[in-house]
């Protein structure tokens, strides 16, 4: 079990992080989500004591992890370019916390193969053992480093976007298989990323950062469905953002009023997020907007369609998802009507 | 038969380069400079040094003098590369590695024995070490002797020699970042073994290139010795001081059998300099 209370970090005058509590339970799998500058791998570089906060506590199975540095947490870290030891081969590296552990706790040489080994069919890599860093791939460089970092038995596991520097094909494969290695050896994990998608596919909770701050920590579908705030909105999954008013729970768009309640948002200038696949599309004069449609592509079981919504003085375009259950064709006037949407106060 | 071809290939060269003429000149200038004032000395050090033949060349080396002068200069290189090593590592370490207040004037400092005439180096150790001297009173009541003896030229020696450690590590550990060392200390090494398992093995080619620069420059340094030597025969005279005694002596052929091995020295030290650089461009993979 983690527990991180009240962290502050400051590089300078910019606050890294700012009164940051978190507390992760034994076997999750917790992703931390956050665009850069965010404060998600300084929190992460601090579980490991990689870095120092200037003010706040953290324990790692109730244990003050601050009165040890990093060499004594016990940590696993996997950092974001791997940081393989170049000079060493596969075998090495993987080899390199059995080595050197104290004399008095460390294993002979037939254990550290046997263990190193070990490690290296869990990854599927065996075949690579007395190849060098600079010959392996992107994803072989990533499962080693991660190997490696098992190697010492963490009591938990740090990942830093983990899979930021692969292309997508072997991004999708390793993110299936770090979910199934988790499984498989059910070791407390955080990892880092910047890419939603990771993020909600791989991980238990999700931990979405902004500006040095925890803005919301839910299951993947809570973030998605219940987003805390207009930032969380959209940054996870792709939303359509349109300007409102709110006046005492009624909603204009362009001085025009829509049909739909805005309960419980401070009047004044709003926003209104819909998913794109949340847009009901029936005839004209039925739902809170009226647009044309201009432009349709279609995609498997849905069409993706632009459509021009008139409000006020302008037009506004935005691109809704609709199923394919009516073909929609450039020209068309429809009418949307939002099934589920969010109304967040204020103009960010 | 293939001649359209050869015409698309000269015109494509023509395209790409100077005119043919301006080519010659610039290549004929340039090997012309190279002769005259780099290949030319080197060949008259040689030629002059066996101007008597091979029998005075080799008597000249094995003059007591000449002897105890090589003596003293492979000495007094394996004092100040030796110690520049340990310290050259440290500093580079601490620069390349860590974020502190005073890293922008602590990069100056090491640059200061280049930027300093080395008789300014040498006069330096003077006015510490000297009879009229800082600690001069002190080290004469206590009978110890640092300047016009060996304590003396290594010091001015360690001084000229400081930066070229220090200087070919810096950009490389900067380059290398800290990535290797923290995935080390999250792994369980402490910090020594951090150093001698992952850091040391990473920067090895950069060590052996900066202590050959310093090795050349520490047995070749004459400003700075010159001036706390005392030019004592036998006894504190290194081969660069040796030479010049010999020369203003009419002494030709010795002091050019001397000054043949210190051009050897330069010419080994040129052919492992282009090999160290082979090395180090080639990221330093392993296994080459």
């Amino acid at each position: 079990m983690i527990e991180v209370k009240n962290i502050v970090k400051k590089f300078g005058a910019f606050a890294a992080l700012d009164h940051v509590d978190l507390k992760v339970a034994n076997g999750e799998l917790v992703a931390l989500l956050g665009p850069s500058g965010s404060g998600k791998t300084t929190l992460l570089r601090i579980i490991a004591g990689l870095d120092w906060p200037d003010a706040g506590e953290v324990s790692i199975d109730g244990e003050n992890a601050l009165a040890h540095g990093a060499s004594e947490r016990h940590v696993g870290f996997v950092f974001q370019h791997y940081a393989l030891f170049r000079h060493m081969t596969v075998f090495e590296n993987v080899a390199f916390g059995l080595r050197v552990q104290p004399r008095a706790v460390r294993k002979d040489e037939a254990a550290i193969r046997a263990r190193v080994k070990e490690l290296l069919d869990l990854v599927q890599l065996d075949w690579l053992s007395s190849r060098y860093p600079s010959q392996l791939s992107g994803g072989q460089r990533q499962r080693i480093a991660l190997a490696r970092a098992l190697a010492i038995e963490p009591r938990i596991l740090l990942l830093d976007e983990p899979f930021g520097a692969l292309d997508a094909k072997v991004r999708k494969e390793l993110r299936q298989w770090l979910r199934s290695l988790h499984h498989e050896i059910n070791v407390t994990s955080i990892f880092v990323t910047h890419d939603q998608e990771e993020a909600l596919e791989v991980a238990n909770r999700v931990v979405v950062m902004d500006k040095g701050r925890i803005v919301q920590i839910g299951t993947p579908g809570d973030v998605y469905d219940n987003p805390a705030t207009a930032f969380v909105h959209s940054f996870i999954g792709e939303s359509i953002v349109l300007p409102v008013e709110v006046r005492d729970g009624c909603v204009e768009l362009g001085g025009k009023p829509l049909n739909i309640s805005a309960d419980g948002v401070t009047s004044g200038a709003s926003k209104l997020f819909v998913r794109r696949h949340d847009m009901a599309v029936g005839p004209a004069g039925s739902g809170a907007f009226e647009g044309a449609v201009r432009h349709v592509r279609t995609f498997g079981p849905i069409q993706r369609a632009e459509v021009a919504l008139s409000a006020g003085e302008g037009t506004t375009v935005i691109e809704i998802d609709a199923p394919r259950d009516r073909e929609l064709q450039p020209g068309d006037i429809v009418s949307l009507h939002p099934r589920r949407y969010r109304i967040f106060a204020g103009q960010d | 038969m293939n001649q359209p071809q050869i015409l698309i290939t000269s015109a494509r060269e023509d395209l790409r380069t100077e005119p043919r003429i301006i080519r010659v000149v610039l290549i004929a200038m340039a090997v012309t400079f190279l002769t005259v004032f780099v290949v030319l000395p080197l060949v008259v050090v040689f030629a002059q040094a066996f101007s008597k033949g091979v029998f005075a060349y080799f008597s000249a080396l094995s003059d007591p003098e000449a002897l105890s002068a090589i003596k003293l200069t492979l000495m007094v290189a394996a004092i100040s590369v030796g110690l520049n090593l340990v310290f050259g590592v440290i500093a580079a370490w601490a620069i390349a590695k860590f974020d502190f207040r005073g890293k922008t004037f602590l990069i100056s400092l090491i640059d200061l024995p280049f930027s300093v005439s080395p008789v300014i180096s040498g006069l330096v150790f003077v006015l510490l070490f000297g009879a009229q001297g800082f600690w001069g009173p002190w080290l004469q009541a206590n009978d110890v002797h640092i300047l016009f003896a060996v304590p003396g030229i290594a010091l001015a020696t360690i001084f000229v020699t400081f930066p070229f450690v220090a200087r070919a590590l810096i950009p490389l550990m900067q380059e290398q970042g800290t990535q290797e060392e923290e995935a080390a200390i999250s792994l369980g090494a402490s910090g020594l073994q951090t150093f001698f398992r992952v850091t040391l093995p990473n920067i090895k080619w950069g060590v052996l290139y900066g202590v050959l620069l310093c090795n050349a420059r520490a047995m070749g340094e004459f400003g700075a010795v010159s001036v706390v030597s005392g030019h004592i025969r036998g006894e504190t005279n290194t081969m660069p001081l040796l030479v010049e005694i010999l020369y203003n002596e009419y002494q030709f052929v010795a002091a050019f059998a001397i000054a043949s091995l210190l051009a050897m020295l330069a010419l080994i030290t040129l052919v492992a300099k282009t090999i160290l650089e082979r090395h180090l461009d080639e990221g330093q993979l392993p296994g080459d």
